[in-house]
């Protein structure tokens, strides 16, 4: 047996997604990054909020934490700022981040403290069949936009750019390298790192959009993802991807070891 | 000798030294009057005596955090009022489900919404059990004094840890910010949560005939295992089983409702030969006090049941007084919360009267004894 998989629960599979789903593509890259990594399974702990992408934290075999809608990251802090010796990730859905969970998203890019969020982007709620998220981009139908939706969306990396985050990178669920690749570097990273995952849902969005099953998705990722670079000229029909923040930064709960010295506390 | 451990302390200030004597490790919050004292002290003394502090963006992040604290083996609290209290109900319910220890303080002020954020009130009585949605276990502490803030907040924790729930700590405005000389005990009894043993299976959500709590591992000790809101297995795995959702509600209901006599706690003053009786909690209850001794100056055979235990009611003690007194006078600080409480126990035994007041203020020793006194004269 590979050794990744000793990262994941497969006595739990089959898993809950449909068919053609990019969710197990993002949670196989995570078990492959901890393989690479040589994590300790007792010594780490996935994260998540509610959502079709919240349910992967169940498949991995490490402590696994399933939350409320949007609150994964607080949940996430609680339990490194207790034991920073936990190796703690995180899995959300783009509307668990960011729309329920924008507050407490932007708030621990603020604090720095060393989580590595693995945001599963599909432009939509998928769990909850289809309506619209902060990420569905505008003029995209869903259950809850008949009509095209007249939001305008985030851009994920930006926002966490812009909260403080240490260290910020995109990939999608056809970038599997690139992905695998990114999640390592964002554990790596000493500080609050977030990983957005363009990842195909044929369920919700793609068919209704009309761009397709799942391969057309991934095609469609494919011929749009692009390698970022400092001083791109940004062409709103790329996908751009890659690092774009890799900094180093005081962490949260590095920089309490100092609040503890000056009470006159003991370690 | 005693003197010597007598300190004086605001009420917000002794629930966080009961806390710390409790062990609490680990607090997260967002500040809001009429208890932000409490997170104040946290931040001060945390860090001196080996736990940490964090403020959060919100209350629902603060309850969230305390969980997620809780769940790496610290003792953790939150502190809120009113509002905060209404944010925090969904993670109540989740720490209820996935069974996790944690002690909840809210101290009542005015509402709803914002109200009155510096007077007292009683408003969150039923919140406290019926606030998170669903079936579940509720365990709420109602101190009457500066000295039991210290001591229910100790007790709060020990329920915590030993039916791994959370417990709620309540309290309205004055006694979180009455200040009183309290002698600190040299002794109290600590629980801390059953851990499981190496090399044995670990099932932390078992249901055990004999309704025994599944010791709760911390993550990062070595045991792996799934927490999750969802209705879930043994193994902490959702399912939905009809007949598993069944016994895992009954199990977390059932594990506190099986020792209630053991939580419940009220103290009675001048009920041997009473012929009228108050039912009051908190800062009411040290009115009541007050009143009843007056009535008894002149002959008016009155005594006073406090409940400590809001949630679960004493329902015992009081069936027990409303067999042979007949009078029952409930004041509180709303339109009326606790007397449904009393209506359901004494059903029909004796004539309940309500005495409510909604101005912000406390009730005034003449103010209560003028109303009870017409109530009696009936
Ligand atoms: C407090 C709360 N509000 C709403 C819901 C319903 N709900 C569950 S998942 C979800 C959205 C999921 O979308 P996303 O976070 O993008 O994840 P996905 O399912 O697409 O992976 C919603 C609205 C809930 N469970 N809890």
């Amino acid at each position: 047996m590979s050794s990744w998989l000793n990262y994941l629960r497969t006595h739990r599979f089959p898993h809950i997604w449909c068919a053609g789903c990019g969710n197990g593509t993002v949670i196989n890259a995570m078990a492959r990054a901890a393989e690479d990594l040589k994590l300790n399974k007792d010594k780490t702990s996935v994260v998540s909020g509610i959502g079709c992408s919240s349910r992967g934290s169940g498949y991995l075999d490490c402590c696994t934490l399933h939350t409320t809608h949007g609150r994964a990251l607080p949940f996430a802090t609680g339990l490194k700022f207790a034991n920073p010796e936990l190796e703690v990730l995180v899995v959300s859905g783009d509307g668990d981040a960011t729309a329920i969970g924008g507050n407490h998203f932007i708030h621990a890019a603020r604090r720095n403290i060393d989580l590595t969020l693995v945001i599963m982007n599909n432009n939509i709620y998928g769990m909850t069949s289809g309506q619209y998220s902060p990420l569905t981009p505008t003029g995209a139908l869903a259950t809850t936009a008949p009509y095209g939706n007249i939001d305008r969306t985030f851009d994920i990396c930006k926002l966490a750019e812009a909260s403080g985050a240490t260290y910020v990178a995109r990939a999608t669920s056809y970038h599997v390298s690139l992905l695998k690749k990114c999640i390592e570097n964002g554990i790596k990273n000493k500080g609050f790192s977030v990983i957005e995952v363009l990842t195909q849902c044929p369920t919700y969005f793609g068919r209704r959009n009309k761009i397709g099953n799942a391969p057309q998705m991934l095609r469609w990722y494919k011929d749009r993802g692009v390698l970022w670079k400092p001083g791109t000229k940004e062409d709103p029909d790329k996908i751009y991807l890659g690092e774009f923040v890799n900094v180093t930064d005081s962490e949260y709960c590095e920089s309490y070891e100092a609040v503890i010295e000056k009470a006159g506390g003991k370690k | 000798m005693a003197e010597k451990n007598k300190i004086l302390l605001q009420g917000n200030e002794a629930c966080v030294l009961g806390a710390i004597r409790a062990g609490m490790k680990f607090y997260a919050g967002y500040p809001i009057t009429p208890s932000s004292e409490i997170a104040e002290k946290a931040a001060e003394l945390l860090p001196k005596h080996g736990g940490k502090f964090i403020q959060m963006e919100d209350e629902i992040a603060g309850i969230a955090c305390a969980i997620g604290g809780s769940l790496a083996g610290l003792k953790s609290m939150t502190a809120t009022s009113g509002p905060g209290f209404s944010l925090k109900q969904e993670n109540l319910g989740y720490a209820c489900i996935a069974e996790i220890p944690l002690v909840v303080v809210n101290i009542m002020r005015m509402g709803p919404s914002t109200g009155l954020p510096t007077s007292p009130a009683q408003g969150d009585l039923m919140q406290a059990k019926w606030g998170t949605h669903g079936d579940h276990p509720v365990i709420c502490y109602y101190p009457s004094s500066v000295r039991e803030m210290y001591e229910y907040t100790i007790k709060a924790f020990n329920m915590a840890e030993k039916f791994r729930t959370p417990v709620l700590v309540m309290t309205d405005e004055v006694i979180a910010h009455m200040r009183a000389g309290v002698e600190i005990p040299e002794e109290v009894e600590i629980i801390d949560r059953k851990k499981p043993e190496w090399g044995k299976s670990y099932l932390p959500f078992k249901v055990t005939d004999g309704e025994e709590i599944a010791p709760l591992a911390a993550f990062g000790s070595g045991f792996r295992f799934h927490v999750t809101g969802l209705a879930h297995d043994e193994m902490g795995f959702p399912s939905n089983n009809p007949l598993r959702n069944d016994e895992m509600i009954r199990h977390i209901c059932a594990k506190v409702d099986k020792c209630n006599d053991e939580i419940v706690e009220s103290a009675e003053h001048f009920t041997d030969d009473a012929e009228v009786l108050f039912v009051a909690c908190g800062s009411v209850a040290r009115t009541a006090l007050y009143v009843v001794k007056q009535m008894r100056s002149e002959g008016v055979k009155a005594g006073l049941l406090i409940p400590k235990t809001v949630w679960p009611f004493p329902e015992k003690a009081l069936k027990a007084l409303s067999s042979r007194i007949h009078k029952i006078i409930v004041p509180e600080m709303n339109m009326g919360q606790l007397v449904y409480e009393v209506e359901r126990i004494v059903k029909g035994d004796s004539t309940v009267t309500l005495l409510e007041k909604v101005t912000g203020e406390l009730f005034k020793t003449e103010e209560m004894y003028n109303k009870a006194m017409a109530v009696i004269k009936q």
